[in-house]
């Protein structure tokens, strides 16, 4: 039997000696395959005396088993090398960019717009679109501004020679939406409106945003509370509001709506020129002329409406200092918005 | 409109600091946008006398003067000797002398020198070096009484603030320092004084000379009243005292002469415009009437306009001496030589003035006030004072006021109903009557309950702008002050809305062109008229009659204007790739406006990057942005592409968006020869889509079949002029209902194909939703695709 414990050294060495999966495959079969070394040496049990059988077959086995585990061992370490070496080969390098396409933006001022939209549209308010080529009706005499009225020359108006015009601010909206008769109502009404203007702070061409609620009995308390709440959900701050009575046309009582600077909350600095407020809105309760114009019953319906710069909003919430910026299209000004 | 502290101190005392008073007016209404010192700060400058000027002998434009700052035998008479370039320095002239030491605005101070080797001890000070003008023309000129030695801060009374405020057009009444005065009375309990302006005595008895002040009205509902007066023996070259010229400086006037000065002063103190003609130059008799065709009028400014027939002017028998409640004209005015005048004071219907002055680019202080309204009680009032204050500086003797009215056109002050209840409706809290009245009165107005929870409130003459019950319920509000009413709760009315979901949401649009990489611009709506025309030629727009520039002049027809110069501009700041989109309204005559969205894509196909995408971007990258976005109608297949041609784009990489036939949009490479007129350096692709085509329309769903699907590949040979979507077509109508899709997965031209013919790939794929369909199935739809894509567009095929 000595021959059997060589024979299963010289196995368990070659097992070892095997650098490769396929070198180790070869060992295997050699030693344990049908014709395996210890295959054979198992047939020739046949030759022992049968008392003595037993014992050499478990021998034998034993041995079988112990290279055979041995060969295991040796795969699994192989595999796992094989796969480590391959893992090694596959590295790429995770710094590199992302293939394809980057992210556009969305234009600020329409970011402002939309949130504007949400707030109110959460709120129960309607959005009301209106042509942005007017006539003197709905932009001016529906409003209470009658030809020659001073308030005119507030109103740097775009004219067509047929005596149209671009729409100098939202409220003609109004009108359109108040004829319909479709009361109580709530709703705003953004959009383009046009002034020729422009300069440093003036744009000829900028964004409104309107509101009306119409109701039987609609008060200033109820606009001063829609304002206030308004200016809070869209800065995210608990800002002070103060109304500052002025005069509109199409309003009255009517106000200038400050905010306490939302840069330094009302402390003041460079951007509120130190009064610590900064003017926002404009709002009043509807003028009974304009009910009397849009044919709605002022003696059973009270309204208030309010109006604000939505590039002024955007400025301040995005901190922008130009307000030319945001008709220029640079796409170095606009990669820096994302696109909620 | 500018006052000063000081001036309005003479009308009410409020006891006030000017800081609080100034957030007192702010917060009524009457906003108080600066307070300025009346003079800059500045320290040791004092009165002083010259009593010599030789000329320099080293430089012919200066002087050197002696001057005094005392009249006594004290030291500080001894003449100092100051060098002067002043053309009006002078002997016997007071003026200022900053000594040495003193310091001037800006924080000069004052050193002996030496100017071309002649000592001078201080600096002899004009208007603009104290900060009190912005130009001026030689050293201050003090009246000869001026105290020697004083100092100039305190002769004029420097140490005083003023109010520049911004009235609204509705308050026309509290454009002077009488209206803002009767504004702090009635928020601060205040008295009110009133200056003088009791009646001057006629000073001759000469019937025909007064009667000039008689005017013809002629359009008397324009001008229902005329105070007119003559003043005779003027002598108008006198210089106006110090605190008129004071007064005026403070408000943002310049002393000219006695007679101007005083009209000015009237106009601002009582919110009455005036004016003053040189009785001399006066053609007979004044009428006010309204202008005739094609007369003109020479005007104060040295300008001549054009005036139409319903400008209102006040006539000699020559012409047009004056725009009526606007200006004045050059022929009849007052100069220094004149010695006669005639006052006007006249009441002008707003709606007569209103408008007048813009259209000729006037807004005159006059004007200003006339189109929102004058007191029509204070005129004379008016021509007393102003009498008095000319008698007073420039003498003379004036005849009687003579006053022409045509009283029916005149406003009286009509009561107006207030219903106590009203104010809880519309300011949300309840208020007494007691308190109503209360509140009223302070502000001049008379109020008395007509019956229970009515009053009826009589306004005073000078605010006419109390109409209706609203008005009096806007001053109830303003005099409580808008922060102490209440703010209840941000009521909407309680309906649940549609939510319509035909009309896109518009931040849907947003994202999709956003995650695939553009930018979204806002551009003007009026463009180039010439861009326009080049890529729209012989289409109509809209055309302004004023625009800013001559390059914003026509409204656009499609966004694509504005997006190729903002994709130039980009160019120009070297931003090589431009992806960019708008959305917003075109403006086609003759139809409504029309929501779009458009966008341009130029450069490479990705952003710089290690891995591809460097190709110039094409037709078929910007047509897989424009067919995300019709994804979003819910039903892509609805849109066909067609090869169609537009003056814009590239004839032959262009297509035409139909929805059912109708035009919905265009996409393509720009035309080459706008890329080149334009200087693009290289060709942007470009799309425009109708919002109103995305309009969601949701299909049915349909089942999804649970048998295998079997896919038969066939590669087409056809001519270059087929297009895929007629082969798609003809396999579509070929095929039977079995046919699930078709795709183009190849398009091959080269070896192997004849030139001028096309290889495409088609995969046809089959299913049906109740059985396994089998080869024999398949097989014969096959053979009959074949043959009709062979005799319906010659096609060949390649095993």
């Amino acid at each position: 039997m000595r021959d059997l414990a060589t024979l299963t050294r010289q196995a368990l060495d070659e097992v070892a000696a095997s650098a490769t999966l396929a070198a180790l495959e070869e060992v295997r079969i050699r030693w344990l395959g049908k014709k395996g070394l210890l295959t054979d040496y198992l047939k020739s049990l046949g030759e022992l005396p049968a008392a003595d059988r037993p014992i050499a077959g478990a021998q034998i086995n034993a041995a079988k088993t112990q290279v055979q585990s041995a060969i295991g061992v040796a795969q699994d370490a192989l595999e796992s090398a094989s796969i480590e070496a391959k893992l090694v080969a596959g590295r790429i390098d995770v710094t590199l960019s992302g293939r394809g396409e980057a992210r556009g933006s969305v234009h600020p001022v329409t970011r402002a717009r939309l949130r504007i939209e949400r707030i109110f549209r959460h709120s129960g308010f309607e959005v009301a679109a209106g042509p942005e080529i007017e006539d003197d009706f709905h932009n001016f005499k529906a409003l209470n501004i009658p030809a020659d009225h001073p308030a005119r020359a507030m109103h740097d108006t775009f004219y067509f020679p047929d005596g149209r015009l671009l729409r100098t601010h939202t409220s003609p909206v109004q009108i359109r939406e108040l004829k319909k008769g479709r009361l109580p109502l709530a709703m705003i009404m953004p959009g383009r409106v046009y002034r020729c203007d422009y300069d440093m702070t003036h744009s000829p061409m900028f964004h409104q945003v309107e509101g009306l609620v119409v109701d039987e009995n609609v008060s200033f308390a109820n606009l001063k509370a829609t304002l206030e709440g308004f200016l809070r959900a869209f800065f995210e701050r608990d800002l002070k509001m103060r109304l500052r009575p002025s005069y509109f046309p199409f309003t009255e009582p009517s106000a200038e709506v400050d905010m306490s600077c939302a840069f330094c909350d009302g402390a003041g600095c460079r951007v509120c020129k130190h009064t610590g407020w900064l003017e926002i809105a404009g709002c009043g309760m509807v003028h009974p002329h304009v009910f009397a114009a849009a044919g709605v019953d002022g003696e059973r319906y009270t309204g208030y409406a309010f109006g604000m710069g939505i590039e002024r909003l955007a400025m301040l919430r995005y901190g922008v200092s130009d307000l030319r910026l945001f008709f220029e299209s640079d796409l170095r000004f606009l990669k820096q918005f994302g696109a909620v | 409109m500018k006052i000063s502290m000081a001036w309005l101190s003479e009308w009410v005392t409020s006891g006030l600091p000017v800081r609080e008073l100034s957030d007192r007016l702010t917060m009524a209404g009457l906003e108080v946008e600066f307070v300025a010192p009346a003079a800059p700060i500045f320290d040791g400058v004092v009165v002083a006398e010259i009593i010599d000027a030789i000329r320099h002998p080293q430089a012919d434009k200066l002087k050197v003067c002696k001057v005094v700052i005392g009249d006594g035998a004290e030291d500080r008479c001894a003449p100092l000797q100051i060098v002067c370039g002043a053309a009006n320095a002078r002997v016997g002239l007071r003026t200022a002398l900053a000594k040495v030491g003193a310091i001037l605005p800006g924080g000069t101070e004052i050193k002996a020198v030496k100017l071309r080797g002649v000592e001078s001890a201080g600096m002899l000070c004009s208007v603009e070096e104290l900060g009190l003008a912005e130009t001026s023309d030689g050293i201050l000129e003090l009246p000869t009484d001026a105290p020697l030695g004083a100092t100039v801060r305190d002769f004029l009374s420097l140490d005083d603030q003023v109010l520049e405020l911004s009235i609204t057009p509705n308050r026309g009444d509290a454009m002077s320092v009488r209206g803002i005065a009767r504004e702090v009375a009635a928020l601060t309990g205040a008295t009110l004084t009133t200056p003088d302006s009791s009646t001057v005595p006629s000073g001759f008895d000469d019937a025909v000379l007064t009667g000039r002040a008689a005017v013809n009205l002629l359009a008397t509902t324009a001008c229902p009243r005329f105070h007119g007066r003559v003043i005779v023996e003027v002598d108008n070259t006198r210089r106006s005292p110090t605190w008129l010229v004071e007064r005026l400086r403070r408000s943002g006037l310049r002393s000219i002469s006695p007679i101007v000065d005083i009209t000015n002063f009237i106009l601002l103190e009582l919110g009455q415009p005036m004016h003053a003609y040189d009785l001399d130059k006066v053609e007979g008799p004044l009428t006010v009437r309204l202008a005739r065709d094609s007369e003109r009028c020479e005007l104060l400014d040295g300008r001549t306009v054009d005036l139409t027939r319903d400008v209102l002017v006040i006539a000699d028998q020559v012409g047009p001496v004056a725009l009526a409640g606007v200006m004045g004209g050059q022929r009849t005015a007052v100069s220094s030589a004149t010695t006669r005048v005639l006052f006007e004071v006249a009441w002008f219907t707003p709606s007569a003035i209103s408008g007048r002055g813009r259209r000729y680019g006037l807004a005159t202080d006059a004007s200003q006030r006339f189109e929102r309204g004058v007191d029509p009680e204070v005129g004379i009032a008016a021509i007393e004072r102003a009498t008095a204050l000319l008698l007073a500086i420039a003498g003379g003797r004036a005849g009687g006021v003579v006053t022409v009215e045509d009283s029916a056109n005149i406003p009286t002050s009509s009561t107006v109903s207030l219903r106590i209840n009203q104010l809880k409706r519309l300011l949300g809290r309840a208020f007494s009557e007691h308190d109503v009245i209360s509140l009223l009165m302070r502000l001049g107005m008379s109020a008395r309950a007509s019956s229970p929870g009515v009053l009826e409130v009589e306004p005073p003459s000078s605010r006419f702008d109390i109409q209706i019950e609203r008005d009096l319920i806007e001053e109830v509000a303003r005099l409580t002050g808008f922060d102490a009413l209440p703010t209840s709760v941000a009521l909407a009315p309680k309906t649940i809305l549609a939510q319509p979901t035909q009309r896109l949401d518009e931040q849907h649009l947003l994202d999709v062109l956003s995650a695939r990489g553009y930018h979204e611009g806002i551009h003007f709506a009026f463009v180039d008229p010439e861009l326009q025309s080049l890529m729209f030629p012989g289409m109509p727009s809209h055309v302004l009659s004023n625009p800013i520039a001559s390059d914003l002049a026509v409204m656009r027809l499609s966004l694509w204007p504005g997006l190729l110069k903002a994709a130039l501009e980009n160019q120009r700041r070297q931003q090589s790739r431009v992806r960019l989109f708008e959305h917003g309204v075109v403006f086609p005559v003759d139809e409504p406006e029309r929501d779009c969205i458009a966008g341009l894509a130029l450069g490479s196909r990705w952003p710089e990057q290690w891995d591809g995408g460097r190709d110039s971007v094409d037709f078929f990258d910007i047509r897989a942005d424009v067919e995300a976005l019709l994804s979003l109608s819910a039903t892509p297949g609805a849109f066909t592409f067609g090869a169609a041609s537009s003056p814009a784009l590239h004839p032959g990489r262009s297509a035409r968006i139909s929805r059912s036939d109708r035009t919905v949009g265009w996409i393509g490479e720009v035309h080459p020869r706008l890329v080149k007129a334009l200087g693009f350096v290289s060709t942007p692709v470009i799309f425009e889509l109708d919002i109103e085509a995305l309009s969601v329309v949701y299909a049915p769903h349909e089942e999804v079949s649970r048998f295998p699907q079997v896919r038969r590949d066939l590669a087409v040979l056809v001519d270059e002029s087929v297009t895929a979507a007629q082969l798609c077509e003809q396999v579509k109508t070929a095929a039977s209902s079995l046919l699930r899709d078709v795709v183009v997965f190849d398009v091959y031209r080269g070896q192997g194909i004849e030139l001028g013919r096309k290889s495409v790939a088609l995969g046809l794929i089959f299913q049906d939703k109740d059985r396994t369909l089998t080869d024999i199935e398949t097989g014969r739809v096959i053979v009959s695709v074949r043959d009709a894509l062979t005799t319906g567009l010659g096609a060949g095929f390649r095993e």
